[in-house]
């Protein structure tokens, strides 16, 4: 019972971090071509210019 | 740059400065179809030095570039990219920048967060299930179930707001749709949840609240997806057809304008092959018009001083200038665009069958909910707060989770299908309204034909005549002339031939002068009988030769109009072409019922006539003439060949040179018709057995949620049948 108080707000503390990591993802522009970024991995130079 | 690649707009218009200095344009890139084109794109721009950052997406074939420098660089970044194969067009991404971007990304944010939630709320539910059986005490229930609120209640406040928005908006304008029950249960049940978990409670509902909210947020997404793809491709191609105008000042310098920046009284100058940006007065040259794609006529007019020129149209011949005489409001577009709107106000009426089945849905749900709660306190001892409990119960299960899917899932299926196809469907509610097509109506050029003319056949041509003439034709871009060209065109190109703009074409040789051109020019005598589109080859000392040309049918024309007869469809053409060219093509197709010299208001006039009948009609049309046609139809279709307002007032748009889309796209709609009605059968059924549980009380939080999973899985599963059943 007691290890509820601890585990619990864990887990939703994991569950927050992977939903802030995706809203971030989702900012950033990083769903906005998805054909695209399938495609750059196979590219061979890796400039960020 | 040499002449002939020059492109038609100048690139510096259209340059942003950014707060860090660098200049930045934004370009639709046509013909990337693979990372490696992506590749090359970006390695080219940025092996020059002034480029800071060059990024191309592929999906939406834009391509932004920043870089340090004067805005003259744009010209030179643009002719690198030309010179790499693809065709590039410069374009506003402020203007481009869709509101249905934002409100996809809306949902899915919505959706990630209803996903978080529900996924945590029911690990929670599913250790609250089991410590039923186990024998958990009410003091760690009671804990879960707060510790299930607190994570509930943030999350649908946050994520159910697009329906609370949309049955807001429905509700204001006192009507009902699929999301008033929708927002009506999902609020009642937290509610309700809420208080039971304040008062120790044994039953709370946040799982079924969310799992609801998640799945219809689903089914949301991916209809606004599926859709938002295909305006996106069809966006595309309109953007292509951004002009810019070369205006010419008094001082007689030359300089570049978007379209929109121009002014009436200002000339401006159409290369031949140019299109013609607004309505204008001929005020230099002479040339030749082809209009097919304003007014359906398929030969070009010519044109000199004095002639009036319309936006759309295209300069085929010479160099014209032109003064502008109307922009905005005034013009003959406009004209059309307002004879559309009128249209379109009418054709909004249409209420989808979602809608429909809510109309009646919502307000028995809400009856069948309060009878329960009247029923359980008038004619038994429990307590109010059980009978409302069960009352919302009700609501839960009733809550149109698979009503809600079993639209979207059948149509982004669809939609998807047609999309590999080529046919984009832009409008949510055209496969309702194709399934229900009786009457098939045709525009002629453009439509049934390729707005190309060929030579016809069955004429015995001397070979060496035919040479002659393709290699003399080889000057100019008049359409009969490009049709010799391609019924020869492996014949040499004649050097020194002359054009005559609306006449013919003249070559000086040292036997004398060869002619090729109008009967008049080449001074045949006059009418023989023989009608139809021709051009003469005349050469000293010998009798003309006479080359007839037909227009081009698409290549499965007949073969459409043969497979739509054959499901029962009335098939007819309306045409603003003359007489005799719009028989010969119905004719040779088997129409019937056909019209010729129509003006856009008496196509709309047809139409009308023919829906006041029974009839729902589906218009295929590509010209500017056929676009308020294409509005007041009951859906409407137009080839990807059409002019943007036309396909901007279309349905559906379709990719290629077959007219089968035509078919597909009908039968595609009827099949999925059938689904839905099936799927809606489907909730039905659900519904039938779930509601007298919940209306006993026998309905908990775990059966609420099977059901729930249950049938929205069903439901979502009949619909994957539409990919299955097309390819066999």
């Amino acid at each position: 019972m007691n290890g509820l108080l601890y585990l619990i707000p864990a887990a939703l503390f994991l569950g927050l971090l992977g939903l802030g990591a995706f809203l971030w993802s989702l900012r950033s522009g990083q769903y906005d071509d998805l054909d695209g970024a399938a495609q750059r991995i196979l590219f061979d130079d890796d400039d960020d210019k | 740059m040499s002449a002939e690649s020059a492109p038609a707009a100048d690139f510096s218009a259209f340059v942003r400065h950014e707060d860090d200095g660098l200049a930045a344009m934004n370009l639709l890139v046509e013909g990337i179809h693979c990372g490696g084109c992506v590749q090359k794109i970006e390695r080219a721009l940025k092996a020059r030095p002034e480029v800071a950052q060059a990024r191309v997406n592929l999906s939406t074939r834009r391509l932004a570039v920043r870089w340090r420098g004067p805005d003259a660089a744009a010209n030179d970044l643009a002719a690198a990219v030309a010179a790499l194969g693809f065709a590039v067009v410069p374009f506003d991404p402020e203007r481009a920048a869709s509101e249905a971007e934002a409100v996809e990304k809306e949902l899915l944010r919505a959706l990630a967060v209803a996903g978080f939630a529900a996924a945590n709320v029911m690990l929670l539910s599913v250790s609250v299930w089991a410590g039923a059986v186990e024998g958990m005490g009410p003091a760690t229930r009671d804990l879960l179930h707060w510790f299930s609120a607190l994570i509930a209640l943030p999350a649908i406040a946050y994520a159910a707001r697009p329906f609370y928005r949309s049955a807001w908006r429905a509700l204001a304008v006192r009507r009902t749709n699929m999301d008033v029950p929708i927002s009506v249960g999902v609020a009642l049940a937290t509610a309700m949840s809420l208080f039971e978990t304040m008062r120790g409670g044994e039953h709370v509902y946040f799982d079924s609240a969310l799992a609801l909210v998640f799945f219809l947020l689903i089914g949301r997404y991916l209809d606004r997806r599926a859709r938002g793809k295909a305006r996106a491709a069809a966006s595309r191609l309109l953007a292509l057809r951004a002009t810019a105008a070369t205006v010419i000042d008094v001082d007689g310098g030359r300089r570049t304008v978007r379209s929109d920046a121009l002014r009436p009284g200002m000339v401006v100058f159409a290369a031949a092959g140019e299109r013609i940006a607004v309505d204008g007065r001929v005020v230099e040259g002479r040339s030749e018009i082809d209009s097919s794609l304003i007014t359906g006529e398929s030969l070009p007019a010519t044109v000199a001083a004095g002639d009036a020129v319309f936006a759309g149209t295209i300069n085929l011949a010479a160099p014209l200038r032109y003064a502008v005489t109307a922009v905005g409001p005034d013009t003959l577009l406009a004209e059309i665009v307002r004879l559309m709107e009128l249209a379109e106000q009418r054709r909004s009426r249409y209420v989808d069958l979602a809608d429909r089945v809510a109309r009646h849905y919502a307000p028995a749900v809400h009856g069948l909910a309060l009878a329960t709660f009247l029923g359980w306190t008038l004619f038994s001892a429990t307590p109010w707060q059980v009978a409302l409990l069960y009352a919302v119960s009700v609501l839960i299960i009733t809550c149109p989770c698979a009503l809600g899917l079993a639209v979207p899932a059948v149509q982004v299926i669809a939609s998807g299908r047609l999309m590999r196809r080529g046919t984009l469907l832009k409008s949510a509610t055209a496969l309702e309204r194709l399934a229900k097509v009786d009457t098939v109506v045709f525009d002629k050029t453009g439509t049934l034909t390729v707005g190309r003319p060929m030579l016809a056949e069955g004429q015995a041509h001397d070979p060496a005549d035919l040479a002659l003439a393709a290699s003399l034709a080889a000057a100019s871009r008049h359409p009969l002339a490009l049709a010799l060209r391609r019924a020869a065109p492996e014949a040499p190109v004649a050097q020194g031939v002359a054009e005559q703009p609306g006449s013919g074409l003249s070559l000086k040789t040292s036997a004398g002068e060869i002619k090729l051109g109008s009967r008049r020019f080449c001074r045949v005598a006059e009418e023989d009988g023989r009608d139809g589109p021709e051009l003469w080859l005349a050469r000293p000392g010998r009798t003309p030769v006479r080359f007839g040309f037909t227009e081009r049918l698409r290549p499965d024309a007949t073969e459409t109009i043969a497979a739509l007869k054959a499901r029962g469809l009335q098939v007819e053409i309306l045409s603003g072409d003359r007489r005799p060219a719009v028989a010969r093509v119905a004719w040779a197709l088997g129409v019937a019922t056909w019209r010729a010299g129509c003006m856009p208001a008496e196509k709309c006039a047809r139409l009308a006539e023919l829906e006041k009948t029974g009839r729902h009609v589906l218009m295929v049309g590509d010209g500017l003439n056929d676009a308020p046609a294409l509005a007041a139809a009951s859906v409407s279709l137009s080839p990807s060949s059409a002019i943007d307002i036309s396909q901007n007032a279309a349905d559906a748009v379709f990719q290629g040179e077959a007219l089968a889309p035509v078919v597909t796209l009908l039968d595609v709609a009827r099949r999925a018709e059938r689904l839905v009605r099936q799927n809606f059968g489907l909730a039905f059924a659900y519904n039938a057995i779930a509601v007298p549980l919940a209306v006993l009380g026998l309905v908990t939080p775990l059966v609420a949620a099977l059901a729930m999973s249950g049938s929205s899985l069903l439901v979502v599963g009949n619909a994957l049948r539409l990919t299955r059943g097309g390819r066999r």
